[in-house]
């Protein structure tokens, strides 16, 4: 292997000089090639510790009886072979049941979240499109929710929703007389309405400003040669915006898609940390299951089977849509 | 160069000193040391209106503290939310506070992971004796059979809190004693946009305090004698319907307190909304929300007939914070020190006075400040007719499980569902299901 790292030459100072001074204890090319591997070090260890380490940590533990009893020296926790794994996945069992709908309520809550931020981001996105007077104060107004710490966002949300003075009840049913009586968003059924409201509303900016992105690459010409051709608007979008849109969309909706699955700070501050059965995301229910019932043991193959799911989607979505860019470029 | 290679080099090192010091987590030393002989951080829990209240109160006392003893106290005051969280970290890095404030509930859960020192019969000589303290406090610092894991601090107890003018204008003249007395005047009381009663159906911990006192005046328990999840029986599930009926079947709770989980019961009955409140030790809230101390009253907390007493005649947990020594601390006779200051006479007055609670220090109690009528129900609750909460190891599951199925129930009665013994019974099956023991 040829290093190509040509290292500078200090002002006044020959580089044959330097390679002949007192410091030469490592010869020239290995510290040239070394080098830059030396300085990503301290990088790589803190990768290490921040996201390697404890996912050994947590793999270990979905394998070990972690209660109360051992959290102090979890290191002596007898282990539990499979399990806990067992456990998660025994739906005829309350720890599995209670696993498997909480897991359907998220797969229904993300399919539904995400495709919502995409509707709508993409179409602000290209409402946005065409220079008008305010399109600068609108774009910035359309990323506020994107900007705003999630805490306070959520709380607010909580306010609005609550039953007897939120604003979502004065307004649906004191204004506009759509409910027979005043609903609860943060008990009960209509707590997944809420949830996808909220979600909706934190996670389409960002849509917004993917796609707002993407329609900077897509050249003016193909625009006016269709509408020469007499496309309308909607041919327009359906023939020239939305695959010309392709890779910037498989992107944003993997990510949509792992934000808003592993979504944990809407749901707990909305519900705190016991969700109505409708809105029991699985992110809260390993949350509860590992810090609130203190099963660490369970929460953990819990965790484990989740990265597991996370890892088989996010590898299928990979591999079908690179098949579709390699047989659209045939 | 040299410098670039130095730079390297100590990143390295202390990238490797992170590693070292990361893989350290998860084991801590045995017992305490006195390597910090000067100072001690304490976890105090929210006890006031705010933070910033609860700093008031502490600081000239950790100022007496330091001018006695030399020790400075660093405090931090936890909110209730964060506190259990906060303490279970600490447990698993080893890396806690030296002294910290417990819900007395989860003594015994945080007794089994073994972080906090035991006050066997040699420490408590340290803080003056165990005799000092009294029993049904002292009830709920552990397992049974087991050295304590705390010390009590402060005592609480459950009291019916009611709205003097509101009954005045309904025509009550006493506070209600039994429960049918209670709905009774409750129907009189649920008029004109206000309700009778307030309280906080989506908070699991304040539902549990019910049921268990529900509970146990129909003569059951959640756990049976050696420790076993029983939520299914009889009398647990009479004592939750009847808990849940108040609003689904009396309907003298307003259907939108199935939501409340942030205190909003007590605003409520500080604004007028609510006549009658089942807290402990409200006063010092109310107040703080501009009630006048004379314009509610205090009453026991109703029972099924007579009067409140023990067995089935309880009508409150005993309820309180426990103060408790990390085992891990740098300064355990310094500790054990400051145990000694919080929990004397001098200091369990001035403390409990501030925060309306009771001292659980017999030598402090008698003082005529807790003899006042008020006081005087909240003290007799904790003497003849408050229960300890499940002395277990499960206490904190338990509470979320029960307590959160509750809180379903409440959900239920609050959208116009039928709340049946089947489904009281079927929710509180679910609950037991996921108990770890279980």
């Amino acid at each position: 292997m040829t290093s190509t790292v040509e290292l500078p030459v200090r002002k006044g100072e020959s580089g044959d000089k330097a390679a002949r001074g007192p410091r030469r204890r490592v010869p020239g090319r290995i510290r040239r090639v070394g080098l830059p591997y030396l300085l990503l070090l301290p990088a790589l260890i803190l990768e290490l510790l921040v996201h390697l380490v404890p996912m050994v940590i947590g793999i270990v533990m979905s394998f070990k009886e972690l209660t109360q009893f051992y959290i102090r020296d979890w290191g002596a926790a007898p282990w539990a072979g499979l399990d806990n794994f067992r456990m998660s996945v025994d739906f005829d069992a309350p720890v599995g049941e209670a696993l498997l709908h909480s897991f359907l309520v998220t797969v229904g809550f993300t399919l539904a979240s995400v495709g919502l931020c995409w509707l709508i981001g993409t179409a602000a996105a290209i409402c946005m499109q065409d220079t008008f007077r305010g399109r600068g104060l609108l774009r910035a107004l359309f990323l506020v929710p994107y900007a705003l710490p999630v805490y306070a966002a959520v709380i607010t949300w909580v306010f609005m929703f609550q039953h007897d003075n939120g604003l979502v009840n004065h307004v649906l049913h004191d204004q506009l007389g759509l409910t027979d009586k005043p609903s609860f968003w943060l008990i009960g059924d209509n707590s997944f309405i809420a949830l996808l409201v909220v979600s909706v509303w934190k996670g389409w900016p960002f849509a917004f400003l993917i796609v707002m992105a993407g329609l900077q690459n897509i050249p003016r010409e193909l625009y006016e040669a269709a509408a020469l051709d007499g496309a309308g608007m909607w041919q327009q979008i359906r023939r020239i915006t939305l695959p010309s849109l392709g890779a910037v969309n498989q992107v944003l909706i993997l990510v949509l898609f792992l934000w808003t699955f592993n979504d944990f700070n809407t749901p707990y501050v909305l519900f705190g940390k016991s969700a109505p059965e409708a809105a029991d995301l699985i992110s809260v229910h390993i949350y509860q299951a590992s810090f609130v019932t203190w099963n660490f043991g369970t929460g953990s193959a819990m965790s484990v089977l989740l990265l597991l799911f996370l890892l088989l989607v996010t590898g299928v979505y990979l591999a079908v849509t690179s098949r579709g860019r390699r047989a659209s470029r045939a | 160069m040299r410098s670039i290679r130095a730079a390297a080099v100590g990143a390295v090192t202390m990238s490797l000193a992170l590693a070292a010091s990361a893989c350290g987590g998860g084991s801590s030393t045995e017992g305490g040391s006195n390597d910090s002989p000067k100072t001690l951080t304490y976890w105090a829990s929210n006890q006031g209106a705010s933070v910033e209240i609860d700093k008031k109160v502490l600081q000239p006392e950790l100022d007496k503290f330091k001018k006695q003893t030399g020790i400075e106290v660093k405090v931090e005051v936890v909110p209730w939310s964060d506190l259990l969280n906060r303490i279970l970290t600490a447990t698993t890095s080893g890396q806690g506070p030296d002294v910290l404030n417990i819900g007395n509930t989860w003594s015994a859960s945080l007794q089994a992971t073994g972080a906090l020192l035991p006050w066997d019969a040699k420490n408590f000589a340290a803080i003056g004796g165990k005799d000092r303290f009294v029993d049904s406090a002292l009830g709920s610092t552990g397992a049974e059979g087991k050295d304590p894991a705390a010390v009590p601090l402060y005592s609480m107890a459950y009291a019916l809190y009611y709205n003097k003018k509101m009954f005045a204008d309904a025509g009550i003249a006493q506070p209600p004693t039994t429960w049918a007395e209670f709905v009774e005047d409750g129907k009189k009381l649920t008029k004109g946009g206000k309700w009778a009663l307030g309280v906080e159906g989506a908070n699991p911990s304040e539902n549990i305090h019910h049921a268990v006192v529900f509970a146990k005046q129909h003569g059951g328990d959640f756990f049976t004698a050696d420790g076993k999840p029983d939520f299914t029986n009889d009398g647990a599930v009479a004592g939750v319907k009847e808990f849940v009926d108040l609003m689904a079947k009396d309907k003298v709770i307003a259907p939108g307190n199935a939501e409340y989980a942030q205190n909003q019961s007590v605003s409520d009955f500080a604004k007028g909304k609510t006549a009658m409140l089942l807290w402990q030790s409200a006063s010092a809230n109310l107040k703080s929300q501009g009630m006048s101390e004379d314009s509610f009253g205090i009453a026991p907390v109703p029972v099924q007939s007579g009067t409140p007493g023990t067995g089935t005649g309880v009508n409150s947990m005993v309820m309180g914070i426990n103060l408790a020594v990390f085992k891990n601390s740098d300064n355990l006779d310094g500790a054990k020190k400051f145990v000694k200051f919080m929990t004397s006479d001098a200091e369990q007055k001035i403390l409990n006075t501030a925060y309306s609670s009771i001292p659980p220090v017999k030598g402090a109690q008698a003082d005529p400040a807790f003899n006042t009528p008020a006081n005087g129900v909240l003290k007799n609750t904790l003497a003849t007719s408050a229960v300890a909460a499940p002395q277990v190891a499960d206490e904190s599951q338990f509470e979320t499980a029960v307590g959160t199925a509750i809180k379903g129930l409440f959900a239920d009665a609050a959208a116009g569902r039928a709340v049946t013994t089947e489904s009281v019974k079927a929710a509180l099956e679910k609950a037991q299901a996921q108990m770890p023991a279980a």
